[in-house]
């Protein structure tokens, strides 16, 4: 863990070097501090020699301030290495997500993303300065205090030798018992908290059922559940601490009896005694801290391996070696193409075989489930094709770098997202140096200007997170004018429309027919009024195509058509 | 982990360099106001909050006293133990008084055994008391979240609830665990402290005085300087975490927009922010005790130059001086670690704060004086009791009210007490709205002069475009909101004079978005009529034909839902909840957007089961796609939140309105 974090201290290299040397100095000047005081007590008081504890005294007051310098340039020093490597490590997982594919996407859920770059980068940069700090400062204060008390009196140092195995054992064998304990602790509070969360979500469905009663009754049982969890995990930790002071104390009263007697037949000074003493709770104190660092490491070693796994993840989709770098024109075709998600047994798009030149229109109509938006998707290659190839321009996807395919093809997603800025923030992800005029005529096109224009702030228009202040049929149509805005060679419309209104989409369409004649459409709906004008339908069914051609024809040759057909019709006039 | 840690800071100051103790202390500064006005009526909160905070100890009194009295003794045993230095080391230096010295010794090994056992004890009962007053806490909240009315939801994000349950509550029991008594702890250190030396030597007591003051401004300075940088670095931890959440949904919209390198970019701003923010609130978080640490020294050095001159002098004994001392190394301790609690204890209390402020929240009403009771016989029909003094409107019923006999008798059911005259009304469904006006917020209407009617056993559809008041119209038929001006009236009785837990047991919602329950797929069904047989689950979900697809799930009508039923597809959540309203055999029936997520030819095939579940039930249905409301017995449509255009779909159709330009839209275009 250590060493694969190396990397990301590298541009902290001075910080991250000095703040364990600062902490060392402090440590040393920690340590000698009693030895000044034993010699104040020693041989000042005993000679009653004035200056001598004067000068001694002044060394101290020296040693603190230099203990205090040193221990402020080691906390700067240490938050600067220490969330410096934090920032490092977010930003080494954020790049590498960029160039994640969607199979990468799909396989970390987006919620372990966010956890990932925020409260594990969080906790990493925690302790990384521990690790500079603590890691550093405890077996350094253990090692001097140690030689210290050594040097003072080797025989009463023999204490040491029975109490530091005994404390290291007790704690280890505390924290191996306590770690099934908490983590039953945690199951319990992640389930208390996902039962919220659920009655939350559902409160509608709770009220409208009159099932208050039963929703509290779950509750209170992980309630009770967790109550149980935290009082077993507590009653056995409050132990933990009354059980080192007793150590301590035990190691006190060992200290003051050997030393007293010592000081008694006179064979230890009693200011020795003193700093004896001083150091024994020096040496308590950094075993605690040790243990503190060792459990703080291990839960963060968790949070190191999930960034560490983002950033190590490779994309599992690669640019040629070679690429074409232009696209021709918007002509697609479809040759022999299979495709199944990993992990599937079956191909979900089997043997699909389509032509359109360019400018010609297709829509797209199937059951749900029939895989019509993972054949958009391939397209522009947000995933490969199992077998067979797909043209676009007249040659195959993967000869183009993904870049240069994608900016030919403007592509609406099902789950369209706008994100929190203004309307024109999110204009410019289709086109960066877009100008008003050109987002007007896009949103004009896609039958957004007539709200946006109601906008006293228009573009400057605030958007909320995830466009929540719109209706979902304004965002549909603000996402299809950032996909116009990319000025697309193809563009891809998956179910876009599905909350528009019917005059609406009429409006959409008719726009659509004048304005993009160039342009090879490709259009998912569930409408049929959507896409009974396109030059082609193709209707899909469990993965393959039941039938392909014009709305007249299929009325003719594909019962799925006729059906969706009927049902949508059921009622009009003849 | 944080339980773990918590008991390896207690004695442990330099280890509580965590994120977690600066964390506290700044957001607890940030409570502090530096307006003074402010920060008296803030002072005023939280003695109220402390004061409903200890309301929940009331049961836990001797718990609370016990504690509180163990930790007070332990803190005390420590003192004296430190006391115990003076007497041994002076029965030792010079000549050796062996009894003297077997006696301290004896006594110091008591007070050490006892100081752990104290200790032991309070904080054992500290725990237990905490732990029962969070979960009850705990639980108080979750009855109140329940009887809170929808309407609160509108002003308050579920993060915000949430969070009351999470973050505030962890909180407040960490406090309630550690930091009480740990301030207790403090506070007698530093009294007893400040006490013992002042007996050894009032002389160079004022020296440490001296110091103390100098250290306190120290304290105080390092203290602000981290709470402004903490609170810039929470205010970018929350912008970097707000960017991320948001990028990350959207990544896949990132990649089809080839927008990666400014989301980088952005990205970076933001982290580099955060970096410099988090390094200066760290810097200044940790620097605390180094410098208080080493300032000790100083104090140490000053006292030991002067004491000596005292023990030379013969004004002071030597053992006197060795305690003196190790006090001086004591006293500055507590003051860094009271600022730091004191800091967590107002973080705790403003969380308290929180809490409380949603424990007070008002719950909706649930009591009318209409009842529903079922009758005895074999039929087991549904009859509203209607006590003689509520209204019964005669021209908004479609029974015959004159046939209607008074009761005086009390049911033999047990489910009501009354003993005044009543009427027994047949529940047939029986809806009306009458001119009502509504809005969500006072001074602007949702909806407009609505008036209709449903029929017992009618469906009425609502067409129009999105926002023009369909689903507000679906929400105050079952009093998710209570309308201002106008009437609905159910069976010739308004409403809201109707017990709402009666009202919603004959109502059934599809709603919009679909919320499954984790549990069984048999349990979600369930959920609509608890004591249904598992006969009538696989009959519901046949009726809403969603027994197909559960039947091809490997452990049917076993299989567990996680996350709200993850797993499943919109369309295939939306049958469940078909199911789950079918088996609750309810009177009205209302279906908001039921199927939109199934496509039209799986609609088809479910809507046998839905007309077998709206067979004989007044249904109300809210479509965006018109093949669904054909069959209705009236369409209303809906626009601006006005009733535009109303009839069955024939009649909409002649009149060549805005339905007929809904429905033949696209037909321009030919």
């Amino acid at each position: 863990m250590f060493k694969k974090a190396l990397p990301y201290a590298r541009p902290y290299r001075l910080p991250a070097i000095l703040s364990p040397l600062f902490m060392i100095m402090e440590v040393l000047a920690d340590i000698l501090i009693p030895l000044y005081m034993a010699k104040i007590v020693n041989i000042g008081i005993a000679n009653q020699d004035a200056s001598f504890v004067i000068q001694q005294g002044c060394i101290m007051i020296g040693l603190a301030l230099f203990g205090a310098g040193t221990g402020i340039a080691s906390s700067f020093c240490g938050a600067k290495a220490g969330y410096g490597i934090a920032y490092e490590m977010r930003k080494a997982s954020y790049r590498s997500i960029q160039n994640y594919s969607f199979n990468n996407l799909d396989q970390m859920s987006v919620a372990s993303l966010i956890t990932r770059l925020t409260s594990d980068a969080e906790t990493v940069g925690t302790v990384a300065m521990m690790s500079l700090r603590m890691a550093i400062r405890s077996p350094f204060m253990l090692i001097f205090a140690l030689i210290a008390a050594i040097r003072i009196n080797r025989e009463l140092a023999l204490i040491f030798a029975v109490v530091i195995p005994a404390i290291a054992l007790i704690i280890l064998l505390m924290f191996k018992r306590a770690m099934p304990l908490f983590q039953k602790l945690r199951k319990s509070l992640d389930t208390l908290n996902a039962t919220i969360q659920e009655q939350l979500a559902g409160i509608d469905v709770i009220k409208a059922f009159n099932r208050q009663d039963h929703a509290y009754q779950q509750f209170t049982d992980s309630n009770n559940a967790l109550k149980a969890a935290s009082l077993e995990a507590i009653m056995f930790m409050v132990a933990l601490m009354p059980l080192m002071v007793l150590i301590i104390n035990a190691c006190l009263i060992a200290v003051l009896w050997l030393g007293g007697l010592k000081v008694a037949e006179g064979s230890l000074p009693t200011g020795d005694l003193i700093a004896f003493i001083t150091y024994n709770t020096q040496i308590m104190m950094s075993l605690m801290m040790l243990a503190n660092y060792i459990i703080n490491l291990t839960f963060a070693k968790a949070s190191f391996d999930r960034l560490q796994e983002a950033i190590e993840t490779e994309p599992d989709m690669e640019d040629p070696a070679d690429p074409i770098t232009t696209v021709a024109d918007g002509s697609l075709s479809f040759e022999g193409v299979s495709f199944k998600y990993p992990g599937y047994k079956d191909d979900i798009l089997a043997d699909i075989n389509l032509d359109l030149a360019a400018g010609q229109s297709l829509g797209i109509i199937g059951p749900t489930g029939s895989s019509k938006s993972t054949l958009v998707q391939l397209i522009p290659r947000l995933y490969d094709v199992g077998q067979g190839r797909i043209l676009v321009g007249g040659q195959d996807v993967r000869k183009y770098r993904k870049k240069d395919l994608r900016a030919a093809i403007g592509m609406v997603l099902q789950k369209n997202t706008l994100v929190s800025g203004t309307i024109r923030s999110n204009m410019v992800w289709g086109k960066r140096d877009a100008s008003d005029d050109q987002i007007i005529a896009a949103l004009k096109q896609a039958q957004a200007w007539e709200f946006v224009s109601q906008y006293e702030d228009g573009l400057d228009h605030k958007v909320e997170q995830g466009g929540s202040n719109f209706s979902g049929g304004q965002k549909q149509r603000l996402t299809i004018a950032r996909a116009l805005l990319t000025n697309p060679k193809i563009l891809i419309l998956d179910d876009s429309t599905s909350a528009v209104d019917m005059d609406t989409d009429a409006k959409l369409q008719r726009a659509f027919k004048e304005g993009l004649d160039q342009v090879t459409l490709i259009m998912i709906a569930q409408r049929i009024s959507s896409v009974k004008n396109l030059d082609k339908i193709l209707v899909l069914d469990q993965g393959r195509i039941e039938a392909m051609g014009t709305h007249e024809e299929l009325l003719e040759k594909s019962e799925i058509y006729k059906e969706i057909y009927r049902s949508q019709q059921r009622g009009l006039p003849a | 982990m944080s339980k773990v840690n918590k008991d390896m800071h207690i004695k442990n100051a330099q280890a509580q360099t965590k994120a977690g103790l600066d964390q506290n202390q700044a957001s607890a500064e940030e409570k502090v106001s530096t307006d003074t006005k402010a920060k008296r009526f803030r002072s005023e909160n939280s003695w109220k909050t402390v004061k409903q905070l200890f309301s929940y100890f009331r049961n836990n009194k001797k718990l609370f006293f016990a504690g509180i009295f163990f930790v007070g003794l332990s803190s005390l045993t420590a003192i004296a133990l430190n006391a115990l230095l003076s007497p041994l080391i002076d029965s030792v230096a010079g000549t050796f008084n062996q009894a003297r010295f077997v006696r301290t010794l004896l006594f110091t090994l008591g007070l050490g055994v006892a100081q752990a056992a104290f200790m032991y004890l309070g904080s054992r009962f500290n725990a237990v008391l905490s732990q029962r007053t969070v979960t009850l806490i705990r639980q108080d909240l979750a009855a109140k979240v329940l009887h809170l009315p929808i309407s609160f939801f509108d002003g308050h994000t579920h993060g915000e609830v949430m969070s009351a349950f999470t973050s505030d509550i962890d909180t407040l029991s960490q406090t309630l665990d550690q930091a009480v008594s740990q301030l207790m702890t403090s506070v007698i250190t530093f009294v007893g402290t400040t006490i013992m030396m002042f007996i050894l030597s009032w002389k160079l007591f004022l020296l440490v005085l001296a110091c103390l003051a100098q250290m306190f401004l120290v304290t105080r300075f390092i203290a602000s300087r981290s709470g402004r940088y903490y609170r810039e670095r929470q205010q970018q931890t929350a912008s970097l975490n707000g960017f991320v959440e948001e990028m990350m949904t959207a990544q896949k919209v990132v990649k089809v927009f080839n927008y990666e390198d400014r989301a980088i970019a952005d990205f970076e701003d933001r982290a580099e922010a955060l970096r410099q923010a988090a390094t200066k609130a760290s810097s200044f978080g940790v620097v605390t005790w180094p410098v208080m640490g080493n300032l000790t020294y100083v104090m140490y050095a000053l006292v030991a130059m002067l004491g000596s001159f005292q023990v030379v002098s013969g004004a002071m004994t030597l053992g006197n001086m060795a305690a003196f001392l190790q006090y001086t190394r004591v006293i500055a301790r507590p003051i860094t670690q009271m600022s730091q609690q004191m800091n967590s204890l107002l973080a705790a209390i403003a969380g308290a704060e929180r809490i409380f402020r949603l424990l007070d929240a008002e719950e909706e009403v649930m009591e009318g004086p209409v009842r529903l009771v079922r009758s005895q016989d074999s039929d087991h029909k549904l009859y509203w009791q209607v006590p003689t003094q509520v209204d019964i409107h005669e021209d908004a019923t479609s029974i015959d009210l004159s046939s209607l006999k008074t009761f005086t008798a009390e049911l033999d059911n047990g489910k009501t007490e009354t003993t005044t005259p009543y009427k027994l009304l047949p529940v047939m469904g029986d809806l009306r709205f009458h001119e009502v006006d509504f809005g969500y917020v006072a001074g602007q209407k949702v909806l407009k002069d609505i008036s209709l009617y449903a029929k017992p056993g009618q469906k009425i559809a609502f067409v129009g475009s999105t926002g023009a008041g369909k689903t507000t119209i679906i929400k105050l038929i079952n009093r998710f909101y209570d309308i201002h001006e106008g009437q609905i009236t159910l069976d010739g009785l308004d409403i809201r004079d109707i017990n709402k837990f009666d009202l919603r047991s004959i109502i059934s919602v599809v709603l919009q978005d679909v919320n499954l329950f984790s549990g069984t797929i048999r349990e979600n069904i369930r959920y609509g009529r608890l004591d249904a047989t598992d006969e009538e689950v696989v009959e519901a979900a046949k009726a809403a034909n969603a027994h197909h697809f559960i039947s091809r799930l490997a452990e049917g009508y076993d299989t567990e839902l996680v996350r709200g039923g993850e797993g499943l597809s919109q369309g295939e959540r939306q049958l469940l909840s078909i199911a789950r309203t079918a088996i609750a055999d309810p009177v009205i029936v209302i279906m908001d957007e039921a199927t939109s997520s199934v496509d039209t030819r799986t609609e088809m095939q479910i809507a046998q089961g839905m007309d077998q579940l709206m067979a004989g039930r007044t249904t109300f249905v809210i479509a965006h796609r018109l093949s669904t409301v054909r069959d209705a017995n009236a369409i209303m449509v809906l626009e601006g939140g006005e009733i535009v255009e109303r009839g069955n779909h024939e009649e909409l159709m002649a009149q060549k309105g805005r339905y007929y330009n809904l429905n033949l839209g696209t037909e321009e275009l030919d």
